[in-house]
């Protein structure tokens, strides 16, 4: 069993504070949901947790069975069981699938033996095109492909915890299905690793709850947690919106580095 | 530099001996170039100092299919003389050059590539191998050529290549530098197309102290077509410099050119080009991309893209990059566990693949990726 902890966690990017003390616990098996409107911190959110460059940690903590995330680098990060499937995967040209899982899986220490055959078995499994496993990373790929390409490299690496950033942006109805299926399944079935796959899903919409069985929904709004809840409370917000949650504009805390604090050294 | 006279030239007795001296005598008179000049701008010419050579000879070997026809110290005559671009390291090349010819008869296409290649042993030494390709009509050929010397050899390599491609023939030519890391290369090439011709150059420079490739691919009859692409990468403190020409003089003419570089430590490199497109090359198209890793923060790349364009009715486009490796797909790498050099390493080769799969040559070009890939080893210890 597996715990991802993050902990009253405060961050800013170019200066700005985005996340204001976000507290979430997620273990294996779980499928936590956090929804929100624009500019409510979600993809700042698992940015941070996953270590992208850019990004200025305030305060809080974030752990892995007790490991400090926030002092590793993404890649010990990534090594110790967290996984980001990214809203915009970048294009990498020359740089193929299948050499890059091979690469992530002997950084593990993990052995490529059948590494070909479990790629083509998880390529069918969701509708991915087999000859794209060959293929530099994300060029010229749809973005329904995208998003199945994402899915597979997390289906192959088997997480111990798994951020979703929007999956489900720009996916038509057939690749959510297939994406989502295969998440749902990581999450019910121990993997090779002896665990079910915990997630943390981040999206704007319900219809990806449709396939994927959420336990826990939490509703995030300016930088903050405001409510936690049941599946029932994404039916909620899809009848009612997120009015009952806007809550009254606080004088935020000044970033470190704006141009009041240098002047005022 | 006695060593360079037309005395000189005369006490070796090589073929040809009269243009030889006459070359040699308008090298004593030429002014030594300067990197004031245009041509010369961030080149490392004011550090040469050619008394500090004596004219010598590679040793060149040859491997030529059937049905390729090469000589080996010929007498050129005229055909030897009328460079355009004429500068002391031509006239140089003219007076001390060792020749190879290689032609192909009409209609004949060469499936197997013919490969040369030129070493350097003798330190203090300057060689000038000059490489005369002829395509005929409707021929097809493949020419490698390589430099090699080991490292810590002060030498000097100024080769030439005169590459004439005649109607419908098709050329591929591929040339390696390997050269040491005390070894000074200064080369320049021509090709001419004529009509419905293909003609491919390509450069992979990865040797060499300062190593300067001026290549210019000109297009003299309708429908000639010229592809012009480069791999190079420079470390510690190699400097790779390159100055291309796209030269259309006919109409329906058509070029393209990809140079692919990196340099990291304290290396830098320098592309300068030039799309030309004359009054007479209506309804001509030229695209010319450069792009440039720089992988320390010590090296330095610069970029000089140009255009001179003296008709209407062409279509133009030119790109040009300098920067470190992408910061997203750095991360995007790093997220799947993969360690920052190893990402590194996916990344570079990543960006060389583009050329080395269009290098004529495939279990060469597998070759010079290892080679690419130790390259980026030695940074990372």
């Amino acid at each position: 069993m597996s715990t991802l902890q993050i902990t009253d966690l405060r961050a800013s990017v170019a200066g700005k504070q985005i996340l204001h003390g976000v507290n979430l616990t997620i273990s294996s098996g779980e499928v936590h949901v956090v929804m929100g409107p624009n500019g409510a911190g979600k993809s700042t959110l698992s940015a941070v947790v996953m270590g992208k460059p850019g990004y200025e940690v305030l305060g809080g903590s974030v752990t892995l069975d007790g490991v400090d995330m926030l002092a590793l680098p993404a890649w010990q990060r990534a090594q110790a069981g967290l996984h980001l499937v990214m809203q915009y995967p970048s294009e990498v040209p020359g740089v193929s699938l299948d050499h890059v899982m091979e690469q992530a899986l002997i950084a593990r220490g993990r052995s490529t033996d059948g590494l070909d055959e479990l790629l083509e078995t998880e390529a069918a499994r969701i509708g991915f095109a087999p000859e794209l496993l060959h293929r530099a990373l994300n060029v010229d790929l749809s973005g329904g492909e995208k998003k199945r390409n994402e899915t597979l490299q997390l289906a192959v690496l088997q997480p111990r915890i798994a951020i979703l950033d929007e999956l489900d942006s720009g996916l038509d109805i057939d690749a959510l299905r297939d994406c989502a299926r295969r998440v749902e399944a990581l999450t019910n079935d121990d993997g090779p690793q002896g665990q079910r796959l915990g997630a943390l899903v981040i999206t704007h919409y319900n219809r990806l709850l449709e396939a994927l069985r959420a336990d826990v929904i939490h509703i995030l709004v300016k930088g903050r947690i405001v409510a936690t809840g049941g599946p029932e409370l994404a039916d909620q917000l899809e009848r009612d919106g997120y009015a009952a949650y806007a809550i009254a504009d606080e004088p935020e805390a000044e970033a470190p580095g704006s141009l009041d604090d240098l002047f005022a050294i | 530099m006695p060593a360079f006279s037309p005395d000189a030239v005369r006490a070796s007795a090589p073929p040809d001996l009269d243009r030889r001296i006459a070359a040699a005598e308008r090298a004593a008179a030429a002014t030594f170039p300067s990197a004031e000049e245009e041509v010369w701008r961030y080149s490392r010419i004011g550090e040469l100092d050619l008394s500090a050579f004596i004219p010598g000879r590679a040793i060149t070997t040859v491997d030529a299919p059937e049905g390729v026809h090469v000589v080996q110290g010929a007498e050129l005559g005229d055909r030897a003389d009328d460079a355009d671009a004429v500068d002391l390291f031509h006239e140089l090349n003219r007076a001390f050059m060792d020749a190879v010819v290689v032609s192909v008869p009409r209609g004949r296409a060469i499936e197997q590539p013919v490969v040369i290649t030129h070493r350097l042993d003798a330190a203090g030494v300057a060689v000038f191998p000059r490489l005369i390709i002829d395509a005929a009509e409707d021929s097809e050929i493949t020419v490698v050529e390589q430099f090699v010397s080991p490292d810590g050899l002060v030498a000097l390599c100024v080769p030439r290549l005169e590459v004439d491609v005649a109607a419908a023939g098709r050329l591929k030519y591929l040339g390696v530098n390997m050269l040491g890391s005390s070894t000074w290369h200064l080369a320049h090439q021509q090709a001419f197309g004529a009509r419905d011709s293909n003609t491919l150059l390509a450069t992979v420079a990865l040797g060499g102290d300062y190593a300067r490739v001026r290549t210019e691919a000109r297009v003299t009859g309708q429908g000639a077509s010229t592809r012009q692409i480069a791999l190079y990468y420079a470390d510690a403190h190699q400097m790779h410099d390159f100055r291309t020409l796209q030269d259309h003089a006919a109409p329906k003419t058509h070029s393209d050119l990809l140079f692919k570089g990196a340099v990291q430590d304290h290396a830098k490199s320098v592309y300068t080009g030039l799309i030309k497109i004359r009054h007479d090359a209506k309804g001509s198209q030229a695209f010319q991309t450069n792009r440039n890793l720089t992988l320390s923060s010590g090296a330095w790349a610069e970029s000089v893209p140009n255009l001179d364009i003296e008709t209407n009715d062409v279509k133009c486009s030119h790109a040009s990059t300098v920067g470190p490796i992408d910061e997203e797909q750095r991360f995007y790498l790093e997220s799947r566990g993969i360690p920052p050099e190893i990402a590194e390493r996916l990344v570079v080769l990543g960006f060389f693949d583009e050329v080395l799969e269009q290098l004529p040559v495939g279990p060469l070009a597998a070759q010079l990726r290892e080679l690419v890939s130790a390259k980026l080893q030695r940074k990372s210890s």
